[in-house]
């Protein structure tokens, strides 16, 4: 497959220009590039998705041009999407004829051909099991079934090991020698670098909309890979010096929770969860996602009411005291999801800078806002903490996702917070705001900030905590010392392999 | 930052002039349709509205539209469908008119008093969708259509004369009776064209309260975020549920407002031929005026001038239904108008807002002063 000076304008920017990129049959070609850099665009033109304004795609030394996803489907083109697209009440079976019907039936031949498939390149699918009894990694590998299923040839995995653990993310990458060997060719976007390195054959680095250079994995250190990737030198999210106190801050006792399912099921999703965050400490939570961290989040801001147990702010009692308190007492929040929870997205965004602040100064006086004071900060907030935008009259909808975090947490460390709960603060930021989001976080705890930290890029949990500890099952079931553990640890602790107090690989823990 | 200002105005009017425009052709297409001039009928309402009783006629009509359309409009900021503002606005009329003819007081007092009873019996029903809404979880579109007819009996059953009602010597008509003049309100004289109901004025100041209220308080700031998403209001301190109740009460208050016009300024009586269904048109309106109270006032007018200049029509041969079918399809228009002009303007200020970020206008930042 053959890329070649492909260039893509949207009115008035451009997103892709001069992109020049050969993917030889039969290997994993990774292209890597901070958000923003233009990646989507070209993956969408490889899928039909969108039409390049100028240049050539050759698949096989032909040349072909696609003007729906279903042309590329023709050509032996599956893209297997960052959100899974799967209906989870359905089986894998009928997930995958779905749409397909035509191909081998939606009975026994189909049965066959999946068995066939998962067979050849091992893997493992269960064709009567239902979605929605599946682990992420199980359905990761439902969606790659589906696109062979329609005979692709050629695979677009978009930021694939985005949701899994270490260990899945090791079996992904043994299904994809597989594929390889069976001669497919896959194309995989990633910006995890030691990913990268280890699973791709070639590597393309994209940076602002066209391809800079390419790399050989096997000479290339993540350090010039990142590099290549920013233009620049590459951050790190490591804590120098520990700035812990005594002084406890948040004190969370045997916190229980419970939902009543539709079927009428109480179930527990938080229990017998205590852990104390003092002045100056990052407490980092790890686990894998939903195993109630998001639960746990939601109750400390005041959005679920606990079953049991007392959440302590300072001295304060706020077991049950409403967000709204709760906030003003001075506890930050960088939500998971920032677009339900974190943004107004059709508001501007010096609205957007009074929302969660509206009874606090300068957002207003009395009962009155004070739009002029709430425009000026905004000004300040887009200043200070780098939020690219034309103006503070804008939408946040129309900034990208990594400059509406930007605002957001310039927003939250504008009210001197005592406890920060970031929930994945640098989640689909490029690696330039995820540097200065760290220099915040960290900056804002030297001067005292308490923060519980949740975040899925294990690198960033290790190297941003004082403390560590693992969530599974709605249990905080492990503890572990971030100068002694890695992320393969971590991560075993988090299938629920280990508990108790994690020992470093150096021995070096308590 | 002037000019997305300018863009946000001219966006903000493309939508109601895109769907009149369409509301007018659809209405022409009709006309031909059913073999009748086109273009007479227009002219004959743009005649008669250029007299000056049916212009009095028209702005008190407007001032009622406003009122129930403000109601409506308060539940559309947060994404609440009051479809009852009719049955609160039936209910609160009568109430109002029962305590007024049952009392004597000085002027101003015995008007505030029939204000009061009037918002207070509106909050009350629409209450009660709140209060079943965030107790019980029922969508306030159903409760709030079966309050309509809920209060549609209990009207019919109040006003009995073995109840609370009188029959008038000769007539067929139940009233409440008379309310006694010191319960007027006083109106504007426009010479020979009668005159302006005075509550008139009193509507266009709860406009200003509306815009005031939302977008200048607290509590308005809350009220627009938990419409534009529910999710991030909750996460910003918002108690969801009181800011249901607090906003259905509110709008059952204005809706306890919009029969206080006629009320007060023309019949001093609640009777059986009272308007009926300013409610529904008070949703027509809001969605015209896009709950924007200087919108809804122009909506008010427009509709209100559909309604009283399409009188004339019926002299002239014409069906004055065509100002319904009229109404009806700007109703139409409108919906799918809003939408297209919306996705257009989001869709413009993405491309915008990527045009002058890489044109390097975006504000300069510490990081980029540094450097």
């Amino acid at each position: 497959m053959e890329l070649h000076g492909i260039t893509k304008r949207f009115p008035g920017v451009v997103a892709n220009h001069d992109i020049d990129i050969t993917i030889g049959k039969g290997t994993v070609h990774a292209l890597v590039g901070e958000n923003g850099a233009g990646k989507s665009t070209l993956m969408k033109i490889l899928y039909g998705m969108q039409k390049p304004d100028e240049g050539t795609i050759a698949i096989n030394g032909e040349q072909v041009s696609f003007s729906n996803p279903g042309d590329a489907i023709e050509r032996g083109i599956g893209m297997v999407h960052q959100h899974f697209m799967l209906a989870d009440n359905f089986t894998v079976l009928e997930n995958v004829v779905l749409g397909g019907e035509k191909l081998y039936g939606i009975g026994a031949g189909a049965r066959r051909k999946i068995k066939e498939i998962s067979d050849a390149y091992g893997l493992g699918i269960r064709p009567d099991a239902l979605v929605e009894d599946l682990g992420v990694a199980d359905r990761q590998r439902v969606e790659i079934l589906k696109v062979l299923y329609r005979g692709a040839r050629i695979l677009i995995l978009d930021e694939p090991t985005a949701v899994l653990v270490p260990q899945e993310v090791d079996a992904l990458f043994a299904n994809l020698r597989e594929l390889k060997a069976e001669g497919l060719t896959v194309i995989f976007i990633s910006h995890k670098l030691g990913e990268v390195l280890s699973v791709a054959d070639d590597i393309t680095v994209i940076r602002r909309g066209t391809t800079v250079g390419t790399a050989d994995p096997a000479t290339t250190t993540t350090k010039q890979l990142a590099e290549l990737m920013v233009g620049s030198e590459l951050p790190s999210p490591e804590t120098r010096e520990s700035t812990v106190t005594d002084v406890p801050m948040l004190r969370v006792r045997d916190l229980a929770l419970t939902v009543t399912d539709p079927d009428g099921t109480v179930r527990d999703v938080l229990a017998g969860v205590g852990f104390t965050i003092h002045k100056g400490e990052v407490l980092g939570i790890a686990g894998v996602e939903g195993n109630g961290q998001t639960e746990l989040i939601e109750t400390l801001i005041g959005m679920r009411d606990p079953d049991g147990g007392v959440i302590t702010l300072d001295t304060d009692d706020i077991s049950h005291a409403p967000t709204r308190k709760r906030r003003e007492a001075g506890i930050g929040y960088i939500p998971e999801d920032r677009h339900r929870h974190g943004v107004l997205l059709d508001a501007p965004l010096w609205e957007n800078r009074i929302l969660g602040h509206v009874t606090e100064k300068p957002n207003s006086r009395g009962w009155l806002l004070d739009n002029k004071a709430a425009r000026t900060d905004t000004e300040r907030i887009v200043r200070e903490y780098d939020v690219r935008t034309p103006g503070i009259e804008v939408t946040a909808a129309s900034l990208s996702g990594g400059n509406q975090q930007k605002l957001i947490v310039g927003r939250e460390m504008s009210h001197a917070p005592k406890l920060l709960i970031a929930a994945h603060p640098t989640r689909g930021v490029d690696v330039g705001a995820q540097a200065q989001i760290w220099d915040q976080i960290r900056e804002a705890r030297r001067e005292g900030l308490a923060v519980l930290l949740i975040s899925a890029d294990l690198d960033e949990l290790i190297g941003l905590s004082d403390t560590l500890r693992v969530m599974y099952r709605g249990r905080l079931v492990a503890d572990a010392d971030p100068a002694t553990i890695t992320p393969e640890e971590l991560g075993s602790a988090m299938t629920g392999a280990a508990t108790g107090h994690l020992e470093g690989s150096e021995d070096e823990a308590r | 930052m002037k000019k997305f200002d300018k863009d946000r105005l001219i966006l903000g009017l493309a939508g109601p002039v895109l769907a009149l425009v369409v509301a007018l052709a659809l209405t022409t297409v009709v006309l031909l349709a059913s073999g009748r001039n086109p273009f007479e009928p227009y002219r004959i309402m743009f005649d008669s509205a250029s007299y000056v009783d049916v212009q009095v006629l028209i702005i008190n009509q407007a001032g009622t539209y406003y009122l129930a359309a403000l109601a409506v409009a308060v539940g559309f900021r947060m994404n609440l469908f009051n479809i009852g503002v009719d049955g609160q606005y039936r209910l609160a009329a009568m109430m109002a008119a029962l305590v007024g003819a049952s009392v004597t007081l000085p002027g101003p007092l015995h008007i505030a008093l029939i204000v009061i009873v009037a918002m207070l019996v509106g909050a009350f029903w629409a209450g009660i969708a709140g209060f079943l809404k965030t107790t019980r979880g029922v969508s306030e579109v159903v409760s709030t259509i079966m309050l309509n007819s809920i209060a549609t009996a209990l009207v019919a059953w109040l006003i009995l004369p073995k109840n609370f009602g009188e029959q008038p010597a000769g007539s067929n008509n139940l009233t409440t009776g008379e309310i006694a003049e010191s319960g007027w309100f006083p109106g504007l004289p426009m010479g020979d064209g009668g005159e302006i109901y005075g509550f008139t004025f009193v509507a266009a100041g709860c406009g200003l309260l509306y815009w005031f209220g939302l977008n200048r308080t607290r509590f308005g700031f809350d009220l627009r975020a938990t419409g534009a998403s529910e999710s991030a209001a909750q996460a910003s301190g918002v108690d969801a549920k009181k800011m249901i109740l607090t906003s259905m009460l509110i709008s059952g208050a204005v809706a306890g407002l919009a029969g206080l016009p006629t009320l007060l300024g023309d019949t001093h009586t609640y009777s059986l031929d009272f308007p009926t269904g300013i409610g529904f048109t008070g949703i027509t309106i809001a969605l015209l005026g896009r709950n924007n109270p200087l919108g809804i006032a122009f909506s008010a007018l427009l509709i209100a001038f559909l309604d009283k200049s399409s009188a004339s029509l019926d002299q002239f041969g014409y069906e004055k239904e065509i100002a319904t079918i009229m109404q009806g399809l700007i109703v139409i228009s409108v919906v799918v108008s809003y939408e297209l002009v919306r996705r257009y303007g989001v869709r413009r200020q993405q491309q915008k807002v990527g045009e002058e970020l890489a044109a390097g206008h975006a504000i300069k930042t510490e990081k980029e002063a540094a450097l």
